[in-house]
């Protein structure tokens, strides 16, 4: 039988403040266990909650980038459990009146072309602290730095149908929420985290089967494994005639299996109700409407325009526009003068390599587009640019006058040109031989003999004919 | 008169109402009366309160003294951080004088569930001071401070002030900032004062008044000040609603509330039979809501981070029940079951919901009410006068109907108070008047013109 796979992800993603949700202790990753805290997210005898405006801000600017129905009234409520890295015994949530409601993540999925995601909400929550248990042997300690920390929780539809599909997803909906200046989305400090429902069915029926959820998922690519896992396992119980149970599992990263989770840790009823500690969330439409207006232009519309406006591929667009920092840089080259295409490829391959490794683009983008302009105007070769970019990114200055320092002016002069293609021709008498007997494309080879020699002086234009013309005369 | 004086004087009469078993005090020092004292003398200028010594319940933060809320979870345990209202009180002058015993967590109406042992009414050691403030009405009554805090989620002030013979005040939820008082039902709770005067708990309630950025409850309304009281009340009318004065009403309670009535009608006010028929599902709703609240509220209290742990073999569910099971005291832990059994899935439309819709019903009848024309209602505070120790202890219920005239407002936000109306068999008769949203200053202006015309000392019947 053909079974088909229905994923649906909730995403928690760390609101990008200073302070938390509720309190105005930083949210500083990595600080000192039990630093960033307060009587409100220790959760003391008397203190109390207010909400974090840019929290708000921020979590209604993710919402409108997903194409959300942002309310104009919403409900804090308290989800309650017991677990000692929350302090209150609650966690301030929202329940049955969201932030926001409905929205959209379209995305290239690797087996069936343009899909779209559909969100059901998107709400916003602050985040427990944190169960250290391998601290202190046979104890646990709890670090409450995070406790408090603001988050949104995006919830999408069960719309993914396989696991490189899902992967694919977060990929956008990070883009997405990364250029909104919404989060940091980093899975490593916990700024992204994953919850994964899989359930499977025969192909072509409409009904859901019974889903698993998969937590502890703390990288793209253990959620494309995870799912993988639990796919092949509800798919071998269906073979086998036996149902799955509806169940919370954990993924071991070291193994790659996925695992139950006890059933205390699964069963809750968290007895949502309204925090009367918080009044309702109000905001107007036109506060609401300042915000979009404030979001800039996402990744979508940007790969079009690229391609519309600049001409560059579809694929350079979305290499380009996968950051909005690679995006401006390469548009600031492009309004420094460049050709789009040429700017693309230089960004794509000589700006990629540093800003991989740094984060930056190392030179300016007016100088790079004067680089160009130079290989333009024939003053120096390709070849010659990529040392005279090398050297700009190493020591910075002016391109034409690095091109002239390390000697990489391109020389026309035609009898400095025929010494060099003489010399050249006198070394490979075999090859010349060849290409008198027919062998033509042993020009290229000549030339770059030619290129070589000169260390990337020569245009190469001025060297072809001078090389032809040598060949043919004797 | 220097506030050290004052500290010296205070410290004398705690240890005198000390050593005669009153049980009101949780925790004080004459070490912490000297320093505040010495803060107090050292102030430039004098405040609105300069040199008033004030009792605070004992679930109002303080870092100076501890904050036990009348429970064992909380033994021994001090407040990184004080109050607002202390913070207010201290900043015009006030002393914290010491801690008032209470209902534990304020879950009670006699201040007989204290973890410290019950608190006894000042006038008749035999019978209670009235709940859960009843620590701090009965400091108040027995003269070791003019004033003091307390606070009310279902009339914990306004019923232990009638009981006691003193002046009560619960201002409009969301008046007074409640950063620093322990929560129980946090959409109810409200700091509160006692005076032994209408204007000492006025002058009280003024400087802890105000929006606070620390209570996004708070609204944003600018300090009460205090107001004069009026010669006549020629223009005002006076609600009485017929549900507050059932037949069965004690004899006594009645004989003080028709003397007022008598003397409201000769000082010109109108005073007319009103009807809130919603409010006989007041107590109902209350004990709904109130746990709901709570149960939640509560369950910071694990053991986990501060306060005592209760030693437990197994797993941290053995802690939590170990702690939780001995910390709390009975009437916490049954109002914890029902906050959280009213909460449950499949339960809460039928309970937490519909009592919400009470508690609109409620509301919406205090509105049409005072929509109608009616500038302050008027009511006993209390079914009876101060009741014996042990008398309500194996009824909750009973207990809980201590409440019914005081429950109402409490759900609808509205000011209210308890002034002392006359005596009854010696025991003190309160009676009640409740203001619209944020008229606080009429309500207390009538007050003011009542006490100076009713000998409350007096017998009424």
């Amino acid at each position: 039988m053909a079974w088909e796979t229905v994923i649906g992800l909730e995403v928690h993603v760390q609101l990008g403040t200073r302070s938390k949700m509720f309190c105005a202790c930083s949210t500083a990753f990595g600080d000192p266990p039990n630093s960033n805290v307060c009587p409100v997210c220790l959760g003391l005898p008397g203190s109390l909650p207010v909400p974090n405006a840019e929290a708000i801000r921020l979590a209604v600017r993710g919402a409108l980038a997903l194409g959300g129905e942002v309310a104009e009234r919403s409900i804090f409520a308290r989800k309650n459990y017991f677990y000692p890295d929350l302090p209150k015994g609650y966690q301030i949530s929202q329940y049955d009146q969201p932030l926001s409601t409905g929205g959209a993540v379209a995305l290239e999925s690797p087996e069936r072309g343009s899909v779209t995601v559909r969100i059901e909400r998107l709400h916003v929550e602050e985040d427990a602290g944190k169960s250290l248990h391998d601290r202190i042997p046979g104890k646990t300690a709890v670090d409450l730095n995070r406790a408090g920390v603001p988050l949104a929780e995006i919830v999408g539809g069960p719309d993914l149908r396989s696991p490189a599909e899902a992967r694919a997803y977060l990929t956008t909906l990070r883009q997405l929420l990364v250029y909104a200046g919404v989060s940091e989305c980093s899975m490593e400090k916990g700024s992204l985290r994953v919850d994964a429902n899989l359930s499977i069915r025969p192909a072509g029926s409409n009904e859901l089967g019974t889903k698993t959820e998969i937590k502890n998922l703390n990288s793209f690519a253990n959620v494309e494994r995870a799912l993988e896992s639990e796919r092949a396992r509800q798919q071998a119980l269906l073979e086998r005639g036996e149902p799955v149970r509806q169940v919370t599992l954990l993924f071991n990263a070291a193994t790659g299996q996925v695992r139950p989770m006890r059933s205390k840790e699964a069963s809750h009823d968290y007895r949502y109700f309204p925090d009367p500690d918080l009044p309702p969330l109000l905001l107007s439409r036109e506060w609401i409407e300042a915000q979009r207006a404030g979001l800039p232009e996402l990744p979508a519309a940007k790969r079009a325009r690229l391609v519309q406006v600049h001409g560059v591929t579809p694929y350079d667009a979305e290499v380009l526009a996968s950051e909005q920092g690679i995006a401006d840089y390469f548009e600031r080259v492009v309004q420094a003068g460049a050709p789009g295409k040429v700017a693309a490829n230089w960004v794509m391959q000589d700006g990629m390599t540093g800003y991989k490794a740094t984060g930056g683009f190392a030179v300016p983008a007016t100088r790079l587009a004067g680089l160009i302009a130079l290989v333009d105007e024939g003053v120096v070769s390709h070849q010659a640019a990529k040392k005279v970019y090398a050297e700009l990114a190493a020591a910075g200055g002016e391109p034409r006058e690095v091109a002239v320092r390390l000697g990489l002016l391109q020389v026309r002069d035609a009898s400095e040109l025929e010494r060099w293609v003489d010399e050249v021709l006198s070394e490979h008498a075999k090859e010349v031989e060849r290409y008198r007997a027919g062998e033509s494309k042993l020009l290229g080879f000549l030339t770059g003999q030619v290129m070589k020699r000169s260390k990337g002086k020569a245009d190469p234009k001025g060297v072809q004919p001078v090389l032809q013309r040598k060949l043919e005369r004797s | 008169m220097s506030a050290r004086a004052v500290a010296l004087e205070v410290e004398g009469r705690l240890a005198e109402l000390s050593a005669r078993g009153l049980n009101a005090t949780l925790s004080w020092s004459l070490a912490a009366l000297e320093a505040e004292a010495a803060r107090v003398d050292a102030m430039p200028g004098t405040g609105a309160l300069h040199g008033m010594p004030v009792a605070l319940k004992d679930n109002i933060v303080t870092t100076e003294l501890p904050t036990t809320c009348g429970s064992r979870i909380l033994e021994g345990y001090v407040s990184p951080f004080n109050a607002t209202a202390v913070n207010r009180l201290r900043a015009a002058g006030a002393l914290i004088a010491c801690k008032a015993n209470l209902d534990e967590f304020a879950m009670g109406s006699s201040t007989e569930h204290s973890a410290y042992g019950r608190v006894r009414h000042p006038l008749d050691p035999e019978r209670v001071p009235g709940g859960s403030s009843g620590g701090s009405a009965a400091l108040v009554a027995a003269g070791a401070v003019p004033a003091a805090l307390g606070s009310e989620t279902g009339g914990s002030v306004r019923q232990p002030a009638s009981f006691c013979g003193v002046v009560g005040v619960k201002s409009s939820y969301g008046r007074v900032s409640r950063y620093g008082l322990v929560a129980f039902g946090s959409s109810l709770d409200c700091i509160s004062t006692f005076g032994r005067s209408v204007a000492e708990a006025e002058r009280v309630l003024a400087v802890i008044s105000g929006p606070d950025p620390r209570d996004a409850t708070t609204l944003d309304r600018p300090p009460l000040l205090p107001v004069p009281a009026p010669a006549s009340l020629a223009g005002l009318t006076i609600g009485l609603p017929t549900e507050y004065f059932p037949a069965d009403l004690d004899p006594g309670v009645k004989a003080g509330c028709d003397r007022a009535i008598a003397l409201l009608r000769e000082l010109g006010a109108r005073v007319v039979a009103v009807s809130l028929p919603h409010s006989r599902y007041a107590v109902p709703t209350y004990y709904i809501i109130a746990p709901a609240e709570a149960a939640a509220n509560l369950a910071r209290f694990d053991g986990a981070r501060y306060g005592p742990r209760f030693p437990a073999d197994g797993d941290l569910r053995a802690l939590y029940r170990a702690t939780r099971g001995k910390g709390f005291g009975p009437e916490v832990r049954r109002r914890i079951l029902i906050g959280t059994y009213v909460l449950s899935a499949g339960y809460y439309s039928a309970y937490y919901g519909r009592a919400q819709a009470a508690r609109a019903r409620i509301v919406e009848d205090f509105r049409r009410v005072f929509a109608s024309g009616v500038d302050l209602l008027f009511t006993p505070t209390t079914p009876t006068t101060a009741f014996k120790a042990g008398e309500k202890t194996a009824d909750p219920v009973a207990m809980y109907l201590a409440d019914i005239f005081v429950c109402p407002a409490s759900l609808a936000g509205l000011p209210a108070m308890s002034l002392p109306l006359g005596r009854s068999g010696g025991l003190p008769v309160g009676g009640q008047l409740i203001a619209p949203g944020f008229e606080e200053a009429r309500m207390l202006a009538v007050a003011k013109t009542l006490e100076a015309q009713l000998d409350a000392l007096a017998e009424v019947r």
